[in-house]
């Protein structure tokens, strides 16, 4: 704190030994070597925290280098926050839910409380909230901004064995609240995301710093939006079912009723859904079971009885032909 | 400084320019704006007492008068300005104003612009932040009912589809707060049907009627602790050992297991807890082939069953 103080009320670089002897704590030090080791340590922390050091010397008479803070580049830029935009601010502050992140956003907040804005940090109606995202991501946003590439160990899908991946990193992306590192892949010499939970461990810098660039113009959430799950798709035809009545309560709420119809004894309706992933409608209608058949296409007929006959431990060969009789 | 100086050195740097800013502010106040208690912030203040300029004399340090329970700077030793965002300080905070811009069916995002455009220019970053953020938050049916009830501060009425047991059920519930996580709204919400906090899934509202009632959770309600995952191992619910194929992988993805062991080839054993055995059933029926149960026995014999029924009726097919 005297160390601060001192060197931002110079405009003069001072050396190591008269901040030695003028600031208080340094002059008691025992030896040159104590001194040194104890302002050493206190330059690096300081540097930790973002206060700007300036080494350089006065005049050409100095022999060595002396030290000082430039005010203009100490001290935080005058702000003024209307209410919601402080409010805007302290939501913005309370998304993260990750230590790292959300320590950063609670010392920014202190800064600007310090420069006179209110910022209330109390609970709100809307809590938007992103968790943190695993080992990898320290490393990777620190290769970012470093602008070095990295080496990990990459598994394509889960439950696959990982390979060793090397790509000059763009930028880590939130999206939907999966984590990503987009870049170039040098082994595949193209675009390629990564989801973060499927990286083994920690990735590793390779090469020196400030070779990577992201190209201009490159929308690093487009990007992840495009190789993850797509959400908005159109349907691509319709399928009819038999629905047991009170039951797949998740199909119905997506499924036209189109008429009541008792199966087996079992009242129910027939209903029609719209489809849009083929393997994703087969385990849905799947998963209900006895309370869910499906009357038409044939292929999904197929697709989700081939799923029943193996649940039930049927050969699969067999799965086709259970579809035989007709009741009405 | 000591080291234990110096993890205190990011709040003392601040601490006079905030009181310089604020002349007479009650020390609790201004320990609750830093995070600390109040004996800490007056050992902060003490400290700072013995700072200054060299010389140390009386002018040279810096120098506060106390009012029983408020606080004054009369001399700030030239520290009249706090220290301006480190990097991280930056990034976090505008990433997350970035973020929240895109958020327009929940928030005011016009103060959430300027408020970003201020601190962009404040902190002096540039352009490419390293971390994006897209919270890409849908707008739901029911998502204009359940702000007006947040704001309102009135209790719902709802009509709710429950994946976990497959049921829609009517229920009375005393809104808390609208969670916006990993792509998808929650509503968490006092429901007086269960008599405990839950969360609703807004896409999952069939129907939300806004009641004259004031919502009013006991005070015992609290919201919960998401960081860990909004669904938390819980002491009564069921494991099963499950085998997934490459197709099912996705699963150990998707919902939280315990333990995830590589078999090669794709394949892999996972360890997975489930409160709702009618629901473990639905999510293995429909996995087929790519799935099978090690354990328990009973929820591979309540599978074969289940898979058997549907096999049986799927005969009766209603031909249209």
């Amino acid at each position: 704190m005297n160390l601060v103080l001192c060197l931002l009320s110079t405009r003069q670089y001072l050396s190591a030994e008269s901040i030695r002897t003028i600031v208080a704590g340094y002059a008691d030090t025992p030896s040159d070597e104590a001194f040194f080791r104890m302002f050493e340590r206190d330059k690096s922390e300081l540097r930790d925290l973002g206060v700007p050091l300036e080494t350089g010397r006065n005049s050409a008479f100095d022999t060595i280098d002396g030290y000082r803070i430039a005010r203009r580049d100490y001290e935080l830029p005058d702000i003024d926050l209307e209410p919601d935009e402080a409010a805007a601010v302290a939501l913005a502050a309370r998304l993260w839910d990750s230590p790292d992140l959300a320590g950063a956003a609670r010392g920014a907040l202190l800064k600007l409380r310090a420069a006179g804005v209110d910022v209330h940090d109390e609970d709100t109606a809307v809590q938007p909230r992103v968790r943190a995202a695993g080992p990898a991501f320290g490393g990777l946003l620190a290769a970012v901004q470093a602008g070095r590439a990295v080496t990990f160990a990459y598994r394509r899908h889960p439950g696959d064995a990982p390979q060793q991946r090397t790509l000059e990193p763009w930028g880590v992306v939130s999206w939907r609240g999966r984590w990503y590192v987009a870049g170039h892949d040098r082994g595949r010499q193209a675009i390629r995301c990564f989801r973060l939970t499927r990286i083994v461990g920690e990735a590793t810098p390779v090469g020196p710093p400030g070779v990577v660039q992201r190209p201009d113009g490159v929308d690093l959430l487009a990007l992840v939006g495009r190789s993850s799950f797509h959400d908005e798709h159109t349907p691509s035809g319709t399928a009819r079912l038999w629905l047991a009545a009170g039951r797949a309560q998740g199909l119905r709420r997506r499924a036209r009723v189109l008429d009541g119809r008792a199966v087996d004894g079992v009242p129910g309706h027939l209903v029609e859904i719209d489809l849009h992933w083929p393997e994703t409608a087969a385990r849905w209608i799947a998963g209900h079971g006895p309370d869910a058949v499906v009357v038409e296409p044939e292929w999904l007929r197929e697709m989700v009885l081939g799923r029943l006959a193996a649940a039930a431990g049927e050969p699969a060969a067999n799965a086709g032909s259970t579809s035989a009789g007709v009741a009405r | 400084m000591s080291s234990a100086v110096a993890a205190r050195l990011p709040r003392l740097l601040a601490l006079v320019p905030y009181l310089l800013a604020r002349p007479g502010v009650r020390i609790d106040e201004a320990a609750a704006d830093f995070g600390v208690t109040d004996v800490q912030l007056r050992r902060d203040l003490e400290l700072l007492w013995m700072c200054g300029l060299p010389g140390y004399g009386p002018g040279d340090l810096i120098d506060l008068s106390f009012d029983s329970d408020t606080i004054t700077v009369t001399f700030d030793a030239g520290m009249n300005r706090p220290l301006r965002l480190a990097a991280a300080e930056a990034t976090a905070l505008v990433v997350a104003l970035r973020a929240l811009v895109d958020t327009p069916a929940v928030l005011d995002t016009d103060a959430v612009q300027r408020a970003l455009a201020k601190i962009e220019s404040a902190a002096g970053l540039a352009e490419q932040a390293p971390m994006v953020v897209g919270l890409a938050t849908r707008e739901e049916a029911a998502t204009a009912i359940v702000r007006e009830a947040l704001d309102r501060r009135r209790a719902l009425r709802l009509r709710y589809y429950t994946a976990s047991r497959d049921a829609i059920s009517d229920r009375t519930v005393d809104p808390m707060r609208l969670l916006l996580l990993e792509g998808r709204s929650y509503l968490e919400a006092w429901c007086r049907m269960a008599e405990g906090v839950r969360f609703f899934r807004l896409d999952r509202i069939e129907d939300a009627t806004l009641l004259d009632e004031l919502s009013k959770p006991p005070a015992h309600a609290r919201p919960t602790d998401v960081s860990a995952g909004l669904f938390r191992p819980a002491p009564d619910q069921h494991v099963a050992v499950l085998l997934l194929g490459p197709d099912a992988a996705w699963v150990s993805e998707y919902y939280p297991v315990d333990e995830l062991v590589e078999l090669g080839n794709g394949t892999s054993r996972v360890r997975m807890r489930y409160a709702d055995e009618a629901w473990m059933v639905r999510l293995l029926l429909g996995l087929g082939a790519e799935v099978t149960v090690l354990e328990p026995p009973e929820l591979a014999a309540a599978l074969r069953r289940r898979a058997a029924a549907a096999l049986a009726r799927a005969v009766h097919l209603p031909a249209s």
